[in-house]
């Protein structure tokens, strides 16, 4: 079943007699039950978007539409009922800084006018849900950056909502957090079955927990589909580039970027194992087969929804011939491969 | 000279301090705080702009405050006395208090409510909250701290204010010392009414921030 439907949704701002055009002519269609990324560099106009979808902000054009009901056509009253289905966390928490974390929780049932004993028993089991259970009387001061967002969550999931919005959920947190609030979102979309939408420009967080994704680029949809298939087939230019920039972010490897990105070489591919190409020695038995070194610009493995997938950017020898040969000969043992352009960071 | 007929006009002077300079900034918050609300929420990145209320509100409190607190007293003398039947004594003087009071208590409110995170307003708005909720749950909740200590900075300018009404027959300390040190040269009991205002200052701005202080859950 389609979840949120957006057709031909465009928004305009007017910034002091200039129009900004920050999102132009969008189609997605969410299925009950995803997980699902959207990816943009900042001013991408992916917050936009996704304030779109619970009309904090009003599209310019088009239609957003929940369980086939257009929010458009909603008086500001049932708008407001609307929302309570559609929970949103933020990347700075938003939480009430005033009041506890039991209190935080209690907030949306308390806008909805459940009985505070309902609310606070509620809110307690919640809070077990995202694992602070020992946390309901501290304020939102004493706690980490993750704990925050595991309230914020709890808080979101308070109301029973049918969809949650994430709006830069991670980025204000470490890898460990992230990986931790991620698993606990995957948790959450298992469990009660909440469709998830992500708005991020980290493609480590569409990777980890998203089936289907869309990527934006200045206010336009540029490329959506499964997750798997556009790791292994990126098609436009901005979901190549926001792969490749997806590396590990610590010091060591930083450095060994600066070794990698020396070694030149003029025609870069860049290939994904699947899980049956992994166990043959296939870079091996190929430079044995045409007695000619490759450059191995880069390998790693990532974390796909869960399937681990070998990447590796390969930088080619010089010959034609032999580089047209080289790719033909990966593409028979089964491997997707992609050229890279540009130098590799 | 330090008769005990000194003593109670002293002790009468502040009780009769105390009177207007508390019911004053009371009737100044009954005024004040919503319009600093309606100021805040009409503002044009507020929750409900309009460009009309708030610049009506904006003109009004310019207005006021333009006005040098001891003209404004003089000015408003027939409006006072039309409302209390006299125009001397601390009760006609809180009239004049709380028309300069309102307009710089609702300053004091907007500016108070205008530090809260932007983030948690529209964390609220996403899930369903009215805008009458927003502002009664999120706004005055999340600025208690900056209110209360915008509500000490308030009752210390009106005890000034209220000194300053003793010039056109207010009472109160204010008058005992104007009419003590500046008429009659008694600078001793000047001194000693000087000396308590500063006192009462100090007593309301260290019970201020203390409640401020109590009431902030940010630490």
């Amino acid at each position: 079943m389609v979840e949120i439907e957006v057709k031909h949704l465009s928004k305009t701002f007017e910034q002091k007699g200039i129009t900004v055009h920050a999102l132009q002519d969008i189609n997605l269609n969410i299925e009950s039950g995803d997980i699902y990324g959207i990816i943009g560099m900042s001013g991408a106009g992916k917050s936009t978007l996704v304030r779109c979808l619970n009309y904090l902000e009003r599209p310019t054009e088009g239609e957003v539409l929940i369980e086939g009901k257009d929010l458009g056509t909603l008086n500001e009253k049932e708008l407001r009922e609307q929302r309570s289905d559609i929970a949103m966390i933020f990347q700075h928490f938003n939480l009430l800084m005033q009041k506890s974390v039991l209190d935080n929780i209690c907030f949306p049932l308390q806008i909805q006018g459940v009985k505070k004993k309902e609310a606070r028993a509620k809110a307690r089991e919640l809070l077990k849900t995202v694992g602070l259970e020992e946390k309901e009387k501290a304020y939102p001061a004493q706690l980490s950056g993750g704990q925050k967002q595991r309230v914020a969550i709890a808080r979101a999931l308070a109301a029973n909502p049918k969809i949650l919005l994430c709006d830069e959920a991670t980025s204000a947190l470490d890898p460990q957090t992230t990986a931790s609030i991620l698993g606990l979102l995957k948790q959450i979309n298992e469990q009660f079955g909440i469709t998830i939408v992500i708005i991020t420009h980290q493609m480590s967080v569409i990777r980890e927990i998203c089936n289907r994704v869309a990527i934006i680029e200045r206010g336009a949809l540029v490329e959506d589909g499964s997750v798997t298939d556009i790791f292994n087939h990126p098609k436009s230019k901005a979901a190549k580039e926001l792969i490749l920039r997806d590396r590990p972010d610590t010091e060591a490897d930083r450095k060994q970027d600066v070794l990698v990105g020396q070694l030149k070489s003029k025609r870069k591919i860049r290939i994904v194992f699947s899980d049956n190409s992994a166990f043959e020695p296939v870079i091996a038995n190929m430079i044995l087969k045409f007695e000619t070194p490759v450059n191995i610009l880069r390998a790693d493995t990532k974390n796909v929804g869960g399937v681990a997938k070998g990447e590796m950017i390969l930088g080619l020898p010089e010959d034609k011939h032999l580089q047209v040969d080289m790719e033909q000969y990966l593409t028979d043992c089964g491997l997707e491969i992609e050229e890279v352009t540009g130098d590799v960071e | 000279m330090w008769s005990s007929e000194v003593t109670n006009m002293i002790i009468v002077g502040i009780g009769e301090t105390l009177y207007m300079t508390l019911v004053s900034t009371l009737l100044g918050y009954v005024l004040g705080l919503p319009m600093g609300i309606v100021l805040t929420v009409t503002d044009r990145d507020g929750i409900h702009p309009n460009a009309v209320i708030y610049k009506i509100l904006d003109f009004v409190a310019n207005l006021v405050r333009s006005i040098p607190f001891i003209i404004l007293l003089v000015v408003l003398i027939p409006f006072t006395r039309l409302l209390v039947g006299k125009s001397y004594g601390p009760t006609a003087m809180i009239v004049s208090l709380v028309i300069a009071a309102a307009p710089y208590i609702a300053r004091m409110v907007e500016s108070s409510l205008k530090e809260v995170d932007a983030g948690v307003i529209e964390a609220a708005r996403s899930m369903g909250a009215s805008n009458f909720t927003i502002v009664m749950k999120v706004m005055l909740v999340e600025a208690r701290t900056s209110l209360i200590v915008g509500a000490t900075i308030s009752l210390g300018t009106i005890l000034g204010y209220s000194a300053m009404a003793g010039t056109v027959g207010g009472g109160g300390l204010g008058a005992i010392a104007i009419r003590y040190g500046y008429t009659r040269w008694q600078t001793d009991i000047m001194i000693v009414t000087v000396l308590l205002l500063i006192i009462l200052f100090q007593i309301f701005q260290t019970v201020g921030m203390k409640l401020a202080d109590h009431f902030d859950r940010r630490k």
